[in-house]
């Protein structure tokens, strides 16, 4: 994280706010841009820690991921898992036409 | 008004089973507190109607003999919380709608063991924040001081509001980075975050699902005793929950701590540490002394990096949690021509300004090129941050240190999300090695703000936090009551 390329600059907002399907107005992108470099510049001093030798954890329990028979345990619930949608037809979740 | 709110949760159980007054009484009192500590904005939601009801068949369960080990008492549930058909927005505005369907497994445990809901607790935004700023219905007050508008801390920050201010008897909270004993330490009273692993986190709204820990937030120990051994618990719906059995806490309340061996770390003495909180963290020290503790100073050596492996990792973990919320399946939707500018415009405006700045830290640590960089090199220094805490645990019982480097801070003072941060330096390194910790109040500053007091165990040892814990409790007979109390 030490090159100097990782600096963000507005196109890197641009680009990051693609990826996270946000909708960031111009307006606000310079601010953002200041903390995130503000941000990125704090958690660079982990560059002074040696990790050459170091696995990384992801998980601290320790423990193996349980397994489970691959059963339907529940179902017949649609209503209640359409209930919340902001839109639905005939069982189905509706979004924007994505053919033309 | 009410005697009913003087009694906490374990005495006002015992008064519940001795028919001094009815759980409808009780919890009749809370709904009145609620109404008169309006202003300082802990609620989102009040069910009174299904508080009633609860009560009601609680008061039942208690005339049959058949009391549950929370029968009656009326709690209130921070809004990370799913609860069936009962709004559930995470204090944000891309769930403003939302009613889920099914319930968490935590509060289900509450319900199940008799305790009455009184309604949902506000909270930074998707839990992200230090002081309660980022919701989206607007800040929470701290009840201490409240004509000053000091902020409760974050993320529970509703939660600890409404118990220092009685308009709770305890409440349940979630901690990722220290959001449950950094509100804790502000508002005056005990928080409690339990290893990593012991609450089940299947139907809590996730944020950083390596870290996220539910707990109780409480006036007492014993009453964070008494409230996680219903929390806690194997949940076979959540695979990172801990199959071991938790002992009945209520057994460890008066075990002291004599012979035990309190680990003083001495990187948590640093520059920009409040005096009075230096003060109060040296009596504590001496008041396990005097109790039979032996203190030995101990060395955590990376503990600076915490703070900044934190920001990698919570943000990169949130990222990916919260790209859940797309307009689709629920939430908010903001009409669009194209499924993708649907997803931009929905998620651009459905998410405050800190969660957006997380999403996108988060999106480009993992973004390919910076990933090894970021990422892995943070989940690398995690590995060396747990390694600190299993070596002190190798000497030491317990560690003790500060919660938080200052006491309450003024509403609106912390403009840069960086200055925010730091709030949460104590308890940061706990949360990246799973390690339960409790915050404590021990005494007031100058200004008459509450001082918090931390103690770290080692992974699933809750049961000698308590013993620990209680023997500072006493010690401190911290006995104030926050000025915007219901009275």
């Amino acid at each position: 994280m030490s090159n100097k390329e990782s600096i963000v600059d507005i196109p890197t907002v641009n680009k990051i706010a693609r990826l996270s399907r946000l909708n960031i107005p111009d307006a606000s992108k310079q601010n953002l841009t200041n903390d995130l470099n503000n941000i990125l510049g704090f958690v660079a001093q982990l560059d002074e820690v040696n990790t050459s030798d170091v696995e990384p954890l992801a998980s601290v329990t320790g423990h193996k991921l349980p397994l489970r028979s691959d059963k339907v345990t529940d179902g017949n619930i649609e209503d209640l898992v359409l209930k919340n949608a902001p839109e639905s037809s005939s069982g189905f979740f509706v979004v924007p036409k994505v053919i033309e | 008004m009410s005697d009913l709110l003087k009694f906490d949760l374990l005495s006002a159980s015992i008064a519940l089973k001795n028919k001094e007054f009815s759980s409808l009484e009780l919890t009749n009192a809370y709904l009145e507190a609620i109404e008169q500590t309006s202003a300082l904005g802990a609620y989102l939601e009040i069910v009174k109607d299904h508080s009633m009801d609860m009560a009601k068949a609680s008061d039942k369960n208690i005339k049959n003999g058949t009391a549950r080990p929370l029968e009656g008492l009326p709690i209130g549930v921070k809004d990370m919380f799913c609860t069936k058909y009962i709004k559930t927005t995470a204090s944000s505005k891309i769930l403003d709608n939302f009613c889920p369907p099914y319930e968490s497994t935590v509060t289900q445990n509450l319900w199940d063991d008799g305790a009455v809901m009184l309604g949902k607790l506000s909270c930074d935004e998707f839990a992200m924040g230090s002081s309660n700023e980022t919701a989206a219905k607007g800040n929470v007050v701290n009840p201490w001081q409240k004509n000053s508008k000091m902020s409760p801390g974050g993320s529970s920050g509703g939660s600890a509001s409404a118990v220092a201010s009685r308009s709770a008897l305890a409440a349940t909270g979630t901690d990722t980075g220290g959001s449950i004993r950094q509100p804790a330490a502000f508002c005056g009273i005990t928080g409690l975050k339990p290893t990593y692993g012991r609450c089940s986190r299947w139907g809590i709204v996730a944020f950083s699902s390596s870290l996220d820990q539910a707990g109780p937030l409480t006036r007492t120990v014993s009453d964070a005793a008494l409230m996680l051994n219903s929390m806690a618990g194997h949940d076979k719906k959540d695979s990172t929950s801990a199959n071991l059995e938790m002992p009945d806490l209520m057994n460890y309340l008066d075990k002291g701590v004599k012979g035990k061996k309190i680990g003083i770390p001495k990187e948590y003495t640093q520059d920009g540490i409040s005096d009075d909180i230096v003060k109060f963290y040296q009596k504590s020290i001496n008041w396990l002394k005097v109790s039979g503790a032996e203190i030995v100073p101990v060395s955590l050596p990376h503990t600076k990096y915490a703070l900044p492996v934190y920001y990698i990792i919570a943000p990169a973990e949130a990222s990916s949690n919260l790209a859940r919320y797309d307009g689709v399946r629920y939430g908010k939707r903001n009409e669009a021509a194209s499924l993708d500018e649907m997803y931009e415009i929905t998620r651009g405006n459905g998410f405050g300004e800190e969660v957006k700045r997380r999403i996108m830290i988060g999106t480009y640590v993992l973004s390919s090129g910076y990933y090894d960089a970021y990422y892995l090199k943070a989940q690398k220094v995690r590995r060396l941050i747990k390694e600190d805490f299993d070596n002190v645990f190798e000497e030491v019982d317990y560690i003790l240190t500060p919660s938080t480097p200052t006491t309450a801070f003024e509403l609106g003072k912390k403009q840069d999300p960086l200055t925010m941060y730091l709030n949460d330096i104590f308890t940061v390194p706990a949360s990246l090695a799973g390690l339960p910790g409790i915050s404590l109040p021990v005494g007031l500053d100058k200004s008459g703000l509450p001082i918090g007091i931390q103690l770290i165990a080692n992974s699933f040892d809750e049961s000698g936090l308590i013993s620990t814990a209680r023997v500072l409790e006493r010690s401190a007979e911290f006995n104030f009551i926050a000025d915007g109390a219901a009275k």
